[in-house]
């Protein structure tokens, strides 16, 4: 039984050290660099529930295009320790409250869902991609569907957002 | 256990192939370059300057070490480490051969056949973007940051039409196995045939991916310096450069097995030869067809300048992105047709 959860075991672990040192560490870029690693520990959960394909787009999407894109930011905006904006005690407070807060009602819900069955996940086949796929294009087409369409809709907002910041330049300039 | 055996000899015989030739990469570029300039090249190490290669890492190694003393050391290590190990990442799930048949047991040459290879593929050069970015950042100079920025951005817009040149291949062949991939492009077969489009993006892609010329804005000494490397010496800087031919070998290994057959060959069938010679001779004309691919790379080097970088950007968003796109639709549409959806 420990052979067969050491694997599981030695994720945990390091998802939760990497999770804590986003919080803990001092330099913003080092926060995000734990957050990826925190990310590709996730990935080996879903290897080990078989979820292949789930594994490969998370490490894509989340680790390999939207993390870049934070560590772009953070490497341009150039946090110095002068500038670091200081919260007041009322609000660290407050923040501290509605964590935990949060994290009683997360604690609570696991809690009361009893004992969690083990599904057998290292035999079924649902992670693949064959099967993953003709799932999604038929019980959960609708879903699937109005998905994308929301993806289309932040696209077209990101371009709003970025054109309009282009016209306000451009009038600046016809005014000076 | 014997399969065990079987596949630490081929990670390890795959590995040492790899540095091998991506070692014997730097002295072809060299030579070639030497070729279409109408010099002579390296010619003082060994017989034709055969030993240069390793004249070259003993020198990379001999260097001395330096770090800045306002880097962040940890991941100023980390930069190089996460580049080399991402290049040779890749080699895992390429099918460098058919099966060799040992005491009746059939194993493929390919470490494994993941039924997402091309997805982990893609994985694996998007990991390779951070290699540039934290060793740029950590650097601490602003020429090293902007060429880290410069890079990282234009691996993430060929990256995306990249995978849209793939969509149209897996669309045509139904899977994302790049064992099953090759399989079915038995004897002439090639994808390249049906997919000249695909194949054309995906070749500019690769040379974008790989920071060659055209695409090398990372490299371009005449803005920034050394760009993303500029603060790195010995072994490390080192390490990057030969990320980058290891990247090369890789990316013709891929576009070989994508679109050129892999280890197929017309008249395979017709030799009448032992099922393991023919294997080796499989293997051995992949390795010709991956090595024509890297003189093609080195070809273009020599013989195009390079992009301005908003023209880098224009090609990528505004070109390579619709024509994917394109041929996404018109593959869609052929496979419909082939499957009497339109009758």
């Amino acid at each position: 039984m420990l052979n067969q959860n050491l694997p599981f075991m030695i994720l945990a672990t390091l998802s939760v050290f990497s999770a804590l040192m986003v919080v803990l560490s001092r330099k913003p870029v080092h926060s995000v660099l734990y957050l990826i690693f925190c990310f590709f520990t996730i990935g080996g959960h879903y290897l080990l529930l078989n979820a292949q394909f789930l594994f490969a787009v998370h490490i894509i999407v989340y680790a390999g295009a939207i993390m870049v894109l934070f560590l772009f930011t953070l490497m341009f905006i150039n946090l110095n320790k002068e500038l670091e904006p200081h919260k007041t005690n009322l609000v660290k407070g407050a923040a501290t409250i509605v964590a935990g807060t949060l994290l009683l009602i997360m604690v609570s819900t696991v809690t009361d869902t009893g004992n969690i069955l083990p599904q057998q996940a290292s035999t079924n086949e649902v992670g693949t991609v064959a099967v993953l796929g003709k799932k999604l294009y038929s019980d959960y087409v609708l879903p699937f569907e109005i998905t994308s369409i929301l993806l289309l809709a932040a696209m077209v907002g990101a371009v709003m957002i970025g054109k309009r910041i282009q016209i306000k330049i451009k009038h600046n300039e016809f005014n000076t | 256990m014997e399969f065990i055996i079987v596949k630490f000899v081929l990670v390890v015989v795959v590995f040492l192939v790899s540095l091998g030739i991506a070692a014997y990469s730097t002295y072809a570029e060299r030579k070639i370059a030497a070729f279409l300039q109408d010099r002579v090249g390296p010619d003082r190490a060994g017989p034709f300057g055969l030993l240069q290669p390793l004249a070259d890492g003993v020198k990379m190694f001999m260097k001395e070490e330096i770090i800045p003393t306002h880097a962040d050391k940890g991941l100023f290590i980390l930069g190089p480490s996460i580049m080399m190990m991402t290049a040779c990442l890749t080699g895992v799930v390429i099918p460098w051969g058919s099966t060799l048949i040992i005491n009746c047991t059939e194993y493929p040459v390919q470490i494994t056949d993941l039924n997402i290879g091309i997805l982990y593929i893609f994985g694996v050069v998007s990991i390779g973007v951070y290699g540039i970015m934290i060793g740029g950042w950590a650097s601490n100079n602003k020429y090293s940051l902007m060429g880290a920025i410069r890079a990282s951005s234009q691996m993430i817009s060929y990256e995306l039409a990249m995978g849209m040149s793939i969509i149209a291949l897996v669309m045509m062949t139904g899977t994302l196995s790049i064992g099953e991939i090759v399989k079915q492009q038995q004897g002439m077969h090639w994808n390249v045939f049906v997919q000249p489009l695909g194949f054309v993006l995906f070749l500019i892609c690769a040379f974008a991916e790989c920071n060659r010329t055209p695409f090398d804005l990372p490299e371009c000494e005449t803005e920034l310096v050394g760009v993303y490397h500029t603060e790195y010496s010995s072994m490390k800087l080192g390490f990057y450069l030969f990320a980058e031919y290891i990247n090369m070998f890789i990316s013709s290994a891929i576009i070989s097995s994508l679109y050129f057959g892999g280890y197929n060959f017309p008249f395979i069938d017709q030799l009448g030869l032992p099922h393991n010679v023919l294997t080796l001779l499989g293997t051995l004309i992949f390795f010709g067809k991956v090595f024509f691919f890297i003189f093609f790379f080195m070809w273009i080097r020599w013989t195009l300048p390079r992009f301005r970088y908003d023209q880098l950007m224009h090609v990528g968003w505004r070109i390579m992105i619709p024509l994917a796109l394109f041929n996404i639709l018109l593959t869609a549409a052929i496979v419909l047709w082939q499957n009497g959806q339109f009758n």
